[in-house]
């Protein structure tokens, strides 16, 4: 009692009595540096890829080895494009939903193009600046008019395929150059990885670099927590949002020319339902719809444990009809496991106080 | 200074000339008006350029081909209000299309009533499995209805597998349901106009309904207000689920086969109906019938591209056009209220 009587002469009492109104966000979180980075929602998602990759290295036969590499990794390529500018856009809290449509845009352009007996490179040269166009399309409505990208990208989802519909209908165009679609499925020597995966490999880097080394990519991240306090902090939100729909235009009219190629054939319905293989990818790699978290490396990670997933059950004669499951229950669980994990923490914390109040009054 | 002058002599004559003139304008400042006007002058065109358009049968078909998306997109609309989606829509009408012609071969003399109901439960225990994972988990209903998405498709494929039930295996009385007609419109179009009806009178007119616009407009002002946030957004799931269930049913009905892939693709013409018809994406605010009229919109134009002989290829470029004015649209209004409400209150200071 004496503390009350003399409050300054005195130093604060040594063990507080216990806290019941402190707030869980304030618990002291524990964890720092390393131990941080190690423990983080995208590590955990780089340990079960790594984890999944020895388990399928040992237990399936012929998974080890430069064919599954090479396969592999050519069909994932377009969700890997695709997933690059789409974390920086979801890490903003919007959503492009266009994503697949541009792709088959670009497709039906190059098909037609090429039918109509234009140089090649012409073709891939107008195909990229068609992709870059409908990006400056979907980043001209969300950021400068301010509507909701939800909403706007649905509208160009139907629009791009519809675009595609228009530009090449019912037909398929097959005879590309030999040499370059060989090129396209062609590998590094006898490592089985697709020399394609060159030009992947620096988009990957172009944007990792963009995300986690620049004040832009900083940036990017104050938006996704609000809004309003990055406009503050002096980051010009709508062209920023503007540059990621652009930027999210280009990789998808790449991954168009890709899909073409790969496949020699340009038809309008090509990667239809690709965006929501890459939005699934993109949150299981750690990406927070609310924005404000994700990382690159997360991301990849999420496409390639996605990608493993389903090559090694094709591989290992689990029929086709369980890998859609697979990715679906991957996804549930990847978003409803941190909840619950959160529900624990809160439990433990609520007990701990409990058990201090229970003490103190002793 | 000019427009609040402006507006506030409108507002007189307004008050002035009485209570009509107050009805047309809030008539003309109805969400849904412009789609209507739209869906109208839609078929005006196509009517003057193709008359067989507007015969008993040429409607019949607009109103069949409109009666299931126009029941999935009320189920949509009830959660979009909320602040909600569920894109698992066409796995879910799917499931619930290849579970009646399951029954229907298992089954043949099962009353259709009894089957109706099973698809509508059957609908309701997927929309409720959603339902759960949102409110328990509290994660958004986009990225749980994508992963439902997938998971009940693979369902639909494990359980299909190759396999097609097609109209010859059901009851000819099931088929009569999209056959029939009374006073003109198909029974199942009456269905769907019945559900948008009730669904419409439970979101104006009781507190239930009211209370998830309140929850789309502020999730945490309506948790304040005593509002049971996660009940209410369960139900919604719950109901979406039991009308994509209806749907489902009334797909097998209407369609001559199901199989592992029906219904694969549609929740994004559902929200694109929803969205269209005024609905705002981020929720607080639209109406059932508004989501009825905009998939009635969407649907028609196909059939008008096809009366006017325009090529089918642009249907689906103008259904993108068309969304996308709809928000343009929304928006300007929004801002419109957004002055009103500034100005107005730059005038009680």
């Amino acid at each position: 009692m004496s503390e009350t009587t003399t409050p300054r002469s005195k130093p604060a009492p040594p063990a507080p009595v216990a806290d019941s109104t402190k707030p869980l966000a304030d618990e002291p979180k524990g964890r720092t540096g390393a131990a941080r980075i190690l423990a983080s929602r995208d590590a955990i998602t780089i340990y079960a890829l790594l984890a999944f990759l020895i388990y399928a290295a040992v237990a399936i036969p012929r998974f080890a080895s430069p064919v599954t590499t090479g396969f592999l990794l050519l069909d994932v390529i377009p969700v890997l494009l695709i997933a690059m500018p789409m974390t920086l856009i979801i890490i903003t809290g919007e959503i492009d939903l266009s994503v697949a449509s541009t792709a088959g845009l670009t497709s039906a352009l190059m098909g037609v193009l090429w039918a109509g007996g234009m140089d090649i490179w012409l073709v891939l040269v107008i195909c990229l600046l068609a992709g870059t166009a409908a990006g400056m399309f979907n980043g001209f409505l969300i950021a400068v008019l301010g509507l909701p990208s939800l909403a706007v990208t649905i509208g160009t989802l139907a629009l791009f395929r519809g675009l595609a519909l228009v530009v090449i209908g019912d037909n398929a165009v097959a005879n590309f150059p030999r040499a370059l679609t060989a090129f396209f499925t062609s590998k590094l020597g006898a490592t089985g990885i697709p020399t394609v995966m060159i030009g992947v490999v620096l988009i990957m880097l172009f944007f990792g670099v963009l995300l986690h080394f620049t004040p832009f990519g900083r940036g990017l991240y104050a938006m996704g927590y609000s809004k309003e306090a990055a406009t503050f902090v002096g980051i010009n939100v709508a062209r920023s949002k503007f540059w990621l729909y652009v930027g999210s235009g280009v990789v998808s009219a790449l991954a168009g020319i890709y899909w073409t190629l790969r496949y020699t054939s340009a038809r309008s319905d090509n990667a239809s339902g690709l965006e929501l293989a890459v939005i699934a990818a993109v949150l299981l790699g750690g990406v927070s719809i609310f924005g404000g978290k994700g990382t690159i490396p997360g991301v990849i990670a999420g496409v390639l444990l996605i990608g493993t997933l389903n090559y090694a059950l094709r591989l290992g004669r689990v029929s086709d009809v369980v890998l859609i499951t697979v990715t679906g229950l991957l996804l549930i669980a990847s978003v409803v496991a941190p909840s619950i994990g959160s529900a624990i923490r809160e439990w433990r914390h609520t007990r701990r106080v409990r058990r201090q109040f229970s003490q103190n009054s002793a | 200074m000019s427009s609040t002058i402006e507006h506030r002599e409108s507002s007189t004559t307004a008050g002035r000339a009485g209570g009509g003139l107050r009805t047309l304008g809030s008539v003309l400042r109805l969400r849904e008006l412009p789609v209507l006007v739209a869906l109208a002058l839609l078929v005006l065109i196509t009517y003057i350029n193709n008359p067989l358009f507007l015969s008993p049968q040429g409607i019949k078909d607009l109103l069949l081909n409109a009666t299931i998306i126009v029941i999935l997109a009320a189920g949509q609309s009830l959660l979009i209000i909320t602040r909600n989606i569920d894109l698992s829509v066409g796995s879910m009408l799917g499931l619930v299309a290849f579970g009646t012609g399951s029954i229907f071969a298992a089954m043949p003399d099962l009353p259709i009533i009894a089957v109706v109901l099973l698809g509508i439960a059957f609908g309701a225990l997927l929309g409720g499995v959603n339902g759960l994972l949102v409110t328990v988990a509290k994660v958004p209903a986009l990225v749980i209805t994508l992963g439902t998405l997938y998971v009940f498709r693979g369902l639909n494929n494990a359980w299909a597998g190759g396999k097609q039930y097609f109209a010859g295996d059901r009851p000819e009385a099931f088929g009569a349901l999209s056959v029939d007609t009374v006073l003109g419109f198909p029974i199942i179009t009456l269905l769907a106009i019945a559900v948008v009806v009730a669904v419409g009178v439970y979101m104006a007119g009781t507190r239930p309904g009211r209370d998830l616009y309140a929850i789309g407009s502020d999730p945490e002002a309506a948790k304040v207000f005593g509002i049971k946030v996660s009940q209410r957004v369960f139900l919604a799931f719950l109901a979406n689920g039991a009308l994509a269930g209806l749907a489902g049913v009334l797909y097998a009905s209407r369609f001559n086969s199901v199989g592992a892939t029906t219904g694969s693709g549609m929740e994004l013409d559902v929200v694109a109906a929803a969205v269209v018809g005024g609905v705002a994406i981020f929720g607080g605010s639209g109406t059932v019938a508004g989501a009825a009229l905009g998939a009635l919109l969407l649907t028609t134009i196909t059939s008008s591209l096809t009366a006017l002989r325009v090529d089918k290829f642009w249907q689906q470029a103008i259904v993108g056009i068309l969304i996308l004015t709809a928000i343009i649209i929304d928006r300007l209004a929004s801002l419109r209220t957004a002055k009103k409400l500034r100005t107005s209150e730059a005038r009680n200071v």
